[in-house]
């Protein structure tokens, strides 16, 4: 404890020393002033959901709302439950391709992370580089490719076809291996003496303790699934996503403007609300994120 | 002298196997993911590969056509010199300059105290994470008067006319790059956050004693080469996003944007897969993308593995 803040003094006179007050200010003006152009279309996003049409056909347009109402969210729930589809269909196959894809990445991502960073193999190596090197390679840059292979597998039109490439994301595998160099060896190595098998030793020591690196997984994949769209690979009307739903409300032109703005924030919301309470364990994650040569 | 290299190969051979047999365990623990990574990720790259060489419309079997397609798209193709244009052009602007302030920010932003810190980040990474929000964008650059941005240029009396934002072949793109510069604070961005936070502190008291004396030194010699971990992995996703910028477009410009002014090697690549089928000629475009983005992303490694050595 007495180390810990005998060093939080020093870094305090060394910051003394190279940050003056006027750069100090300089900073602050120009992080709030960048962050408030960051911030405006979210802000329009959010107001444009809550404003009656009169105001979103204003001229000049305003940003923020004057009268906010929740007619848009009552347009909207009233236009997808007259449908063809409901609207909870929709829901459910997003939300099932999302959980679907988080929880089969978290276990197969962790499992082959462990085993890539504390044991030594033939051929370990070249497969984690294989890996690093298709971080470049997104499932939009790959999906004509990805979408002979499911016409071969006869995945097309099934949700598989979104939730298994999400399993084989090199992402997970990536951040997980990463985050787990920080697990003392010795720890592994205790268990191992006290006789427990790779997979307890795997579920009760190692998941436990890579638990921010979890959240981090989970962060990535919400932004991947919960916008997919199922794109070339979805086409029965009951197995399309939310995102796909959306984009159909926004087609609607004038009168179904207000519907539109509701729902683009109702797919805003949870990516960023699952960040907001997560921040402190993914940028914990996120530090071991560096590439090492 | 000749059987000495083929017997310790032998040899090589069988502790090789014999290493493969005591490790089942950990072959065991990686074939989930292996099995899901080879399948999707991976052999779709190779698989583009393979087809970028016949002529293949799902329905028949593939017909070997050798370079045609290759032929055809650099030599026949204006739309796709056109979609290799305007990527390259994004790619040239909003990968440095995205990949600058993914730095700059996360550096300004490590200075503030920890409840306004937390703030920022938030504000900052937000619109990466929130997917189609973009859209608002076809709002404030819409064609007509009531599109925000024409309506506050007429309003201050800068404007006659309203300006065709959208559709407009001398705008487009330049609107695609401010969403896109809008969208690139991403994964690299919370990478540099969190590296700036763990940089060992202990090396910034030296520098202080060598008579480091204002932040730019203190950036120049001690934070970029403790951060080079984080830069190499910024760079790769800094190479992810621009080269795959496609849905911007689309949903901004429309499919295809006008004069194809706005027009991506990746929606080049879907408008054959997707709309034409025509497979062979899609995936050799795939494979274009893959082998610019794998090259693009050795030399720049290969550069940032030299800073600060």
């Amino acid at each position: 404890m007495a180390a810990k803040s005998g060093t939080k003094r020093t870094a305090r006179v060394g910051l003394r020393a190279t940050h003056s007050l006027g750069g100090d200010v300089m900073n602050v003006l120009v992080l709030l002033l960048v962050g408030f152009i960051m911030v405006i279309p979210l802000v329009y996003v959010v107001c444009n959901a809550f404003k009656p049409l009169d105001e979103i056909y204003k001229y000049p347009p305003d940003i923020i709302v004057r009268n906010p109402t929740t007619g848009n969210f009552k347009d909207l729930v009233v236009l997808l439950s007259d449908s063809w589809v409901p609207f909870s269909r929709y829901l459910f196959n997003t939300i099932f391709i999302t959980v679907a894809g988080i929880a089969g990445q978290l276990v197969f991502a962790s499992m082959a992370a462990y085993v890539l960073e504390k044991r030594v193999f033939p051929g370990r190596d070249g497969f984690f580089k294989l890996v690093r090197t298709t971080l470049l390679f997104t499932t939009a840059v790959t999906q004509i490719p990805t979408f002979i292979i499911m016409t071969k597998l006869g995945w097309v039109d099934t949700y598989w076809a979104i939730i298994i490439p999400a399993w084989g994301g090199s992402m997970g595998v990536y951040l997980m291996k990463q985050f787990m160099s920080s697990i003392p060896d010795s720890l592994l190595e205790a268990a191992k003496i006290d006789g427990s098998s790779e997979m307890r030793t795997f579920w009760t020591i190692v998941m436990p303790n890579v638990k921010p690196a979890w959240l981090t997984l989970i962060i990535f994949q919400i932004q991947a699934l919960w916008t997919a769209t199922g794109g070339v690979y979805i086409f029965s009307e009951q197995k399309k996503t939310l995102s796909y739903a959306m984009s159909q409300v926004m087609l609607g032109g004038i009168s179904r403007a207000g519907a539109g703005a509701a729902v683009t924030l109702v797919m805003l919301v949870v990516p960023i609300g699952v960040f907001i309470l997560s921040q402190s364990q993914i940028l914990q994650t996120m530090a071991s994120s560096g590439m090492k040569d | 002298m000749a059987q000495t290299p083929d017997l310790s190969r032998k040899k090589d051979f069988r502790y090789t196997m014999k290493q493969i047999r005591n490790n089942w365990s950990a072959y065991a623990f990686l074939l989930p993911f292996a099995i899901c990574f080879v399948l999707f990720i991976l052999s779709p790259v190779l698989i583009s590969i393979y087809f970028s060489f016949t002529y293949f419309n799902i329905l028949q079997p593939a017909q070997f056509v050798g370079f045609q397609n290759y032929i055809n798209l650099f030599l026949n193709d204006d739309i796709f010199l056109t979609a290799i244009k305007n990527t390259l052009i994004i790619a040239i602007i909003c990968g440095p300059l995205g990949y600058l302030m993914c730095f700059f920010f996360a550096w300004m932003i490590n200075e503030l105290k920890p409840w306004l810190r937390a703030i920022m980040v938030v504000v900052f990474y937000a619109p990466s994470l929130s997917g189609a929000a973009y859209t608002i964008f076809t709002i404030i650059f819409a064609g007509d008067s009531y599109g925000w941005l024409n309506a506050n240029l007429m309003n201050l009396g800068l404007l006659d006319s309203p300006i065709q934002w959208l559709t407009d072949t001398k705008y487009m793109l330049t609107v695609v790059i401010i969403v896109q510069l809008w969208m690139s604070l991403g994964a690299g961005f919370l990478s540099f956050v969190a590296g700036f936070q763990v940089l060992d502190k202990s090396h910034y008291e030296a520098g202080y004693i060598d008579g480091i004396h204002n932040r730019w030194q203190e950036l120049w010699f001690i934070t970029l080469p403790g951060m080079r971990p984080q830069l190499m992995f910024g760079a790769v996703m800094t190479i992810t996003s621009t080269f795959s910028v496609g849905d911007i477009t689309v949903q901004l410009c429309g499919n295809p944007s006008t004069d194809y002014a706005a027009h991506t090697i990746l929606n080049h690549l879907s408008d054959y897969g997707t709309v034409r089928f025509d497979m062979g000629y899609a995936c050799g475009i795939a494979t274009v993308l893959f082998l610019s983005m794998f090259l693009l992303n050795e030399l720049i490694q290969r550069i940032l593995s030299k800073v600060g050595r």
